[in-house]
């Protein structure tokens, strides 16, 4: 899905002229909107600082925000499968061994908390990316923006996918 | 009447007599003696400190930098504009920023404090804690000067989504356009925006994709036109918006709902849209 996005966005940047061309229509924008005389706004908005944006703003509203996690957990598990796929391909033509039946023989020789670890870096982004797609089907609705239940339900979503992660890693 | 209106008066001045101790009753001229010699206790000084994003475009070269300005909070009012404007004032002439009506109605004011976008004119200087307060432009703005972001690309994505009422059909009584309670209500919650800009500079998507996403306060914008029963260029509207960018960027961050410093929702109107696109009603 994400691969799939990079190329669609390859393909439209391609297409479009130039990026070093791309400034120059909103500066001529700029210049011919501008109340000032004396500056040619043209010639300094090159040169005009972008101001600070993930540094400065709130990190729950950024880093922490369920939507970041929300890509993160499904490039983990998009990455895991692709990178399994690829290797099962290739496994043969190097003479690896990673069927089914000898990966599960060969994790189930790891100690407990390792197996344990494992798991539950594969349960989590599951669960969440699983509960944060029903959140998404919810929004989809038109139902539950209140602001403090966009709250609540962040909080809500955090509890249960670590839950999730855990029931995952440890009861299945 | 009269009388009405000599008991009004004499309860006003009584009023005043009260707020000012030491004022006599008929003496308009009184900052009397006795106010002189008394001498208030100074009350210890409550120091905070602002941090202030500066960058100035005669010396473009140079990298923007914060710079820190200490203020009595016991001499300043209660809201970040107060100290911006006696920073202004008392401290350093060259801090720039915008502001016009100092109480959430023009928008001007809108900035990034403490890592939140809002405006600085209803938003108060935090008391529960010592820590400095963070000032920086609207985020991923290019910078005019300062506190100035430069908006000219996001009036011009609102003049875009033909921000008025669009009709063929005349008025039925030839005057004006009339429209049923129930009808006038969804406009509620839409109209109120003042285009502040807090809303779209708080969204990633819309830091990332500003070129041709339209963004949370546009998109409120279009859903005031959308939802107004007298427009009759709805589908219009509509299939402006249908492609992959203008609206569908929206991934429902919702920092711009949490953004909004006049408690609106623009990311429920935006999923309203999504609703309305996806059923096609």
């Amino acid at each position: 899905m994400i691969a799939q996005r990079v190329g669609v966005a390859a393909l439209r940047r391609g297409a479009a002229q130039p990026f070093f061309a791309q400034t120059l229509p909103r500066a001529a924008l700029a210049a011919s909107m501008s109340t000032t005389p004396t500056r040619s706004w043209s010639t300094s908005a090159c040169r005009r600082p972008i101001s600070p944006h993930l540094g400065i703003y709130k990190m729950e509203q950024t880093w922490f925000g369920a939507s970041a996690w929300t890509r993160i957990t499904g490039c983990v598990l998009s990455g895991t499968m692709y990178t399994y796929m690829a290797a099962y391909v290739v496994a043969p033509l190097v003479g690896l061994h990673i069927e089914s039946a000898s990966v599960a023989a060969a994790f189930g020789s790891l100690p407990f908390a390792i197996k344990g670890g494992l798991k539950f870096a594969l349960g989590f982004p599951f669960a969440f990316h699983f509960f944060v797609g029903l959140k998404h089907l919810v929004y989809d609705m038109g139902k539950g923006f209140a602001k403090d239940t966009i709250i609540k339900s962040e909080k809500i979503l955090w509890g249960v996918s670590i839950v999730g992660g855990l029931v995952l890693a440890f009861f299945v | 009447m009269a009388s009405l209106r000599s008991s009004c008066l004499l309860g006003a001045s009584s009023v005043r007599t009260a707020l000012r101790p030491g004022a006599r009753i008929g003496a308009a001229f009184t900052r009397s003696m006795a106010s002189v010699s008394e001498v208030p206790a100074q009350p210890e000084a409550k120091l905070r400190s602002f941090q202030i994003y500066r960058w100035n475009p005669d010396t473009p070269s140079e990298k923007p930098r914060l710079q820190t300005y200490t203020l009595d909070l016991n001499k300043t009012g209660p809201m970040i504009l107060d100290a911006l404007i006696r920073i202004k004032n008392e401290l350093d002439p060259t801090v720039t920023f915008r502001r016009s009506c100092r109480e959430g109605i023009c928008g001007s004011c809108a900035m990034n404090i403490n890592g939140q976008n809002t405006l600085a004119c209803l938003c108060k200087i935090p008391l529960d804690t010592a820590a400095d307060v963070k000032i920086y432009p609207l985020p991923h703005t290019y910078v005019v000067k300062d506190l100035v972001p430069d908006l000219t690309h996001f009036y011009k994505q609102y003049k875009s989504i033909k921000p008025y009422l669009q009709r063929d059909t005349p008025a039925e009584d030839g005057k004006e356009y009339r429209q049923s309670k129930a009808d006038r209500k969804k406009l509620d919650g839409l109209y109120e925006c003042i285009l502040c800009a807090c809303c779209s500079t708080s969204c990633p998507s819309y830091w990332w994709n500003s070129e041709e996403y339209l963004g949370p306060a546009i998109l409120l914008q279009s859903y005031r036109w959308l939802a107004d029963s007298r427009d009759e260029r709805t589908a219009e509207r509509k299939t402006n918006l249908e492609n992959s960018m203008s609206l569908y960027r929206c991934h429902t961050i919702l920092n711009c709902t949490k953004a909004c410093p006049k408690g609106l929702n623009p990311g429920l109107a935006v999923a309203e849209i999504k609703k309305t696109m996806a059923l096609g009603n």
